[in-house]
């Protein structure tokens, strides 16, 4: 009888992939709404978990024809230890005429919910998916370059301490081969005839000229041979070093936001998820992102997320107060030469309207030379005097743009069209 | 099998095999070959082997799709995986040892997490017990073709995979759903299917595409047939003439709306659903048998000196789980275990051939006393769970397993019960319990009874109770399905013991 042993351990793993699609695809609508509720609960740094869904598991039953309960059935039982033929027992709660509720859902399950864990990937498109995006990570932005030194082949000149023996050898062997290739056959052919003459034994005077020439000849051509130089200034190779820019891969996010009174849960939703966004698509570019959070009414603070989306003051607004902490810190803490600097700011537009003009400059004269991109978001229609100083900004700057955003589908569009433009100018 | 007995063991071994808990593929095969001798020893007959060493990832991707090594794609085997997965994840489930196909030849997968000692043990139950009775019990000799099924399934898959693409996810998905939710329907319980290869299928569903649409069913036939007859024709002809059965069939020959790549997957639905059809209805027997082959090869093997004191003790901790059986009253119980009860019949079946008791004597005097090894085989080859039962369950095993049934009558507040393991109550007993395993009682009886050939088409289902025994609610979901394959209006009608329609369920064409 013939046995095979097959291995098939390393071939056909995830063969139930598609089927996993499938069954995403069906239940999209409360894997995204659990998907939203996740955005919403979820701190921008830990976005990129996985997520864990419930469904209802009577949404994915598949019906079948089936015995419902009633009628009459007899079942058979293991295990009597006190039941006499004819004995009447209370029938248990529930159990009307379906005592074998295991054939009924046979997995033994009941009717919990179907819950099950979204990966990161599939999270990750699912977000990007509510915000109706669908190549983002593709896109470029503007990287500050550092400097690398790479290896890049050989030159012909450099310092002694690059100088490559082995090159610089192989170079001057197959440059005494090559020169000295014609000489050495004139030597040889030379040689050949002297000898065939002497063996022939010379007759007459003109034989014996002849073979002095030939011997002049031969010695000369030794002569040649041997001034061939054995190492000669071309064969020299050096390694060849050259400078590469480089993306730095540090990157600091800071998140502005206005925290006032005027700002509701809504609109710091709103700023939340662009401030997400942004998070993620930073994540795509580089290894470490640090994120500054600068919630500011009249008076700016520095503090950490939770106090960033989670706390309400009240009061006026000074959007300048917040620009200044900016620039504070990134000139403590963040030299432009390693960190590559974004600036996002979410506001509802209120300030005080002379402050206002002094964002501007602000902005204009400290801020925006020091970071890659600022963008500003405003949550509200309304176009305040904030608004219209920022817009003259925009003409001037390139790294500088604002939009409104009124509903959280319009986040994306926005942010794309923010990136983009930034994309389009400096890196093609 | 021909064998009256087993054949003599040879000379005891000089040393059992190794133990070792991480198996080689070096190992496997000595195991193998040691099993395999004493399986033909003992006269199993089986198709070939052949063994494939899986992760316990692929084992998971096994379950979601019922088992198979391929199948089409569909969203409720992505359920059915996440689900599994879960469950493994959490430490609620441990995977089966085995998954075992029945095909020639017959793959049985053995997990890599698997010890030698485990492996040893797969191999005996799945490649020799189950593999045996593939090969020999009727239904799966009648009702499926081992040699075709994975050549079927590969061009099920494709086939599905080509609609997928041509038609949509969207319509192939919903079909299925429809098809699924009757693929319990789908299956001839009498006639038996042809046997097809997989070039015969292709070239034949191309023919049977064009055919069948161009077949013209009578929904359709609005020219008059020449001459008088029609017209004389009863208005109370009926389509189909006789009420079938086969839910699935009717629709793929008679729906009229399909398309000939719907009619294509509604067979294919059918014909999977038909394969599996034999394994529903031999749970207990094709379980026990497999359990009661690896305890008895194994054991052999032990008293041939092939098996240390701890290989025995390890394969042993697990047979003793999977054959536990809890009492009714215990927290764990749901239902019989399967494999507790065939284990236990077989051991018993063996017990009545070598120490027969008076009652034996009484109760099976054609097989007490006799040879153990044809009278299992042949109780293996003829029958399914229900007669199985029915025929070899003992007073003896009744009493040993306590057995009692109970009288379940919605009319009365009280359940009764109706036969203990006792004199008067043994066949009540097993005729009740034999009856729990028979298909037709556990699954309502669903006809296409009538066709309105003449009005709107409206497909008439009828439902025979049984036993007063109601349909469940999911009932208009299913119906639902059925409208959406037949195309028009679908109503079912439950119809008593008198023979008088208790209920009804409507559902309108779906737009």
């Amino acid at each position: 009888m013939a046995l095979q042993i097959i291995d098939r351990r390393l071939s056909g793993k995830n063969k139930s992939i598609g089927n996993r699609e499938r069954f995403l695809r069906r239940y999209k609508e409360q894997v995204r709404d659990a998907v939203r509720r996740a955005i919403d609960s979820r701190g921008i740094r830990d976005i990129e978990r996985p997520e864990s869904i419930t469904i209802p598991r009577r949404d994915i039953s598949e019906p079948l024809f089936q015995h419902g309960r009633g009628g009459a059935r007899d079942t058979v039982h293991p295990g009597n230890t006190e039941y006499l033929q004819g004995d009447r027992i209370a029938r248990p709660p529930g159990g009307a005429g379906g005592s074998d509720s295991a054939q009924a859902s046979d997995s033994g399950e009941g009717d919990d919910d179907f819950s099950f864990t979204l990966s990161k990937e599939e999270f990750m498109q699912l977000f990007f998916e509510d915000l109706a995006l669908p190549h983002l990570l593709r896109t470029q932005i503007g990287d500050n370059p550092e400097w690398k030194s790479h290896r890049a082949g050989f030159t012909h000149d450099g310092t002694p301490n690059n100088l490559s023996i082995v090159r610089s050898m192989r170079g001057a062997l197959g440059r005494r081969i090559a020169v000295g290739h014609a000489p050495r056959r004139a030597l040889e052919q030379a040689r050949a005839q002297l000898q065939t003459m002497e063996q022939a034994a010379p007759q007459g005077d003109a034989d014996r000229a002849r073979m002095l020439a030939l011997l002049e000849e031969i010695r000369l051509l030794e002569q040649r041979i041997g001034r061939i130089p054995y190492l000669d200034p071309i064969d020299l190779r050096f390694r060849n070093r050259v400078r590469v820019a480089v993306p730095s891969s540090k990157a600091v996010m800071f998140c502005l936001m206005d925290v006032s009174g005027s700002m509701d849960q809504a609109r710091k939703d709103l700023a939340k998820r662009f401030f997400i966004l942004l998070y993620l698509f930073l994540t795509r570019h580089y290894e470490k992102i640090d994120i500054v959070f600068i919630r500011h009414h009249t008076q700016a603070q520095e503090v950490d997320e939770e106090g960033f989306f989670h706390s309400t003051e009240t009061g006026g607004t000074v959007v300048s107060s917040a620009l200044v902490l900016m620039r504070q810190i990134i000139v403590a803490r963040y030299p432009t030469s390693e960190w590559n600097i974004y600036g996002a700011q979410a506001s509802d537009g209120d300030n005080y309207s002379n402050d206002s003009t002094r964002c501007r400059e602000l902005l204009a004269d400290g801020i925006l030379p020091l970071v890659r991109y600022f963008a500003y978001v405003q949550v509200v229609e309304d176009e305040q005097n904030l608004w219209t100083e920022y817009q003259q900004l925009a003409g001037e700057h390139a790294n500088f743009a604002l939009r409104k955003v009124t509903s959280p589908d319009q986040i994306y569009p926005v942010f794309r069209n923010l990136f983009r433009k930034q994309g389009a100018s400096t890196w093609a | 099998m021909g064998l009256s007995a087993p054949r003599p063991a040879p000379a005891r071994a000089a040393e059992p095999l190794p133990a070792a808990s991480d198996w080689s593929f070096e190992l496997i095969e000595r195991y193998h070959e040691v099993i395999r001798q004493a399986a033909e020893r003992h006269g199993l007959d089986t198709y070939p082997n052949q063994l494939e060493i899986i992760s316990a990832e692929q084992m998971m991707d096994a379950y979601a799709s019922v088992g198979m090594p391929v199948n089409y794609r569909h969203w409720s085997y992505g359920k059915e995986f996440i689900a599994t997965e879960k469950r493994y994840r959490r430490g609620h489930m441990g995977l089966a040892y085995e998954i075992v196909i029945n095909s020639n030849p017959c793959i049985s997968y053995l997990m890599e997490e698997n010890t030698t000692v485990m492996q040893a043990l797969v191999i005996a139950h799945a490649a020799y017990g189950h593999n045996s009775f593939f090969k020999g019990n009727y239904l799966f000799r009648m009702w499926t073709d081992a040699s075709s099924i994975i050549d079927y399934l590969v061009y099920a898959r494709n086939y599905v995979a080509e609609c997928e693409e041509r038609h949509g996810l969207e319509a192939v998905e919903t079909l299925l759903d429809s098809c699924h939710a009757l693929a319990n329907f789908g299956v001839d319980r009498y006639r038996r299917p042809s046997r097809r290869t997989l070039a015969q299928e292709m070239a034949e569903r191309q023919a049977r595409e064009a055919h069948a649409q161009q077949q013209v069913n009578d929904l359709w036939r609005t020219v008059p047939v020449r001459g008088e007859k029609a017209e004389a024709a009863p208005a109370t002809q009926r389509f189909p003439a006789e009420p079938q059965e086969n839910l699935l069939y009717f629709f793929e020959k008679s729906a009229p709306l399909l398309e000939p790549w719907q009619r294509e997957i509604v067979r294919i639905v059918r014909k999977v659903a038909q394969y599996f059809y034999p394994q529903r209805q031999t749970q207990v027997m094709n379980e026990g048998w497999a359990t009661f082959w690896h305890h008895r090869l194994l054991n052999s093997l032990y008293d041939e000196g092939r098996l240390s004191d701890g290989a025995m003790l390890e394969w042993m901790t697990s047979h003793t789980n999977v054959i536990f059986q809890p009492p009714a009253n215990h927290p764990a119980y749901a239902g019989i275990n399967p494999y507790a009860l065939g284990f236990a019949m077989y051991t018993d079946l063996r017990r009545i051939c070598e120490q027969p008791t008076d009652e034996d004597r009484l109760w099976f005097p054609d097989i007490a006393g006799g040879p153990w090894l044809p009278t299992l085989d042949h109780a293996m080859r003829n029958y399914k769970d229900e007669s199985f039962i029915g025929q070899f369950l003992s007073p003896r095993l009744m009493r040993e397993m306590r057995l009692f049934a109970i009288h379940d009558d919605d009319r009365k507040s009280e359940l009764q019960v109706s036969a203990i393991h006792d004199t008067a109550g043994y066949r009540q007993l097993r005729q009740s319990l034999s009856q729990q395993y028979d298909l037709g009682t556990r699954e309502p009886n669903i006809q296409v009874w009538n066709v309105n050939l003449r009005g709107d088409r409206n497909l008439t289902l009828r439902h025979t109770q049984y036993r007063d025994r109601p349909l469940a609610e999911s009932t208009i979901e299913v119906l639902r399905h059925v409208a959406r394959l037949w195309g028009f209006g679908v109503t079912l009608e439950s119809v008593d013991n008198a023979g008088s329609v208790t209920r009804r369920w409507t559902v309108g064409a779906l737009a």
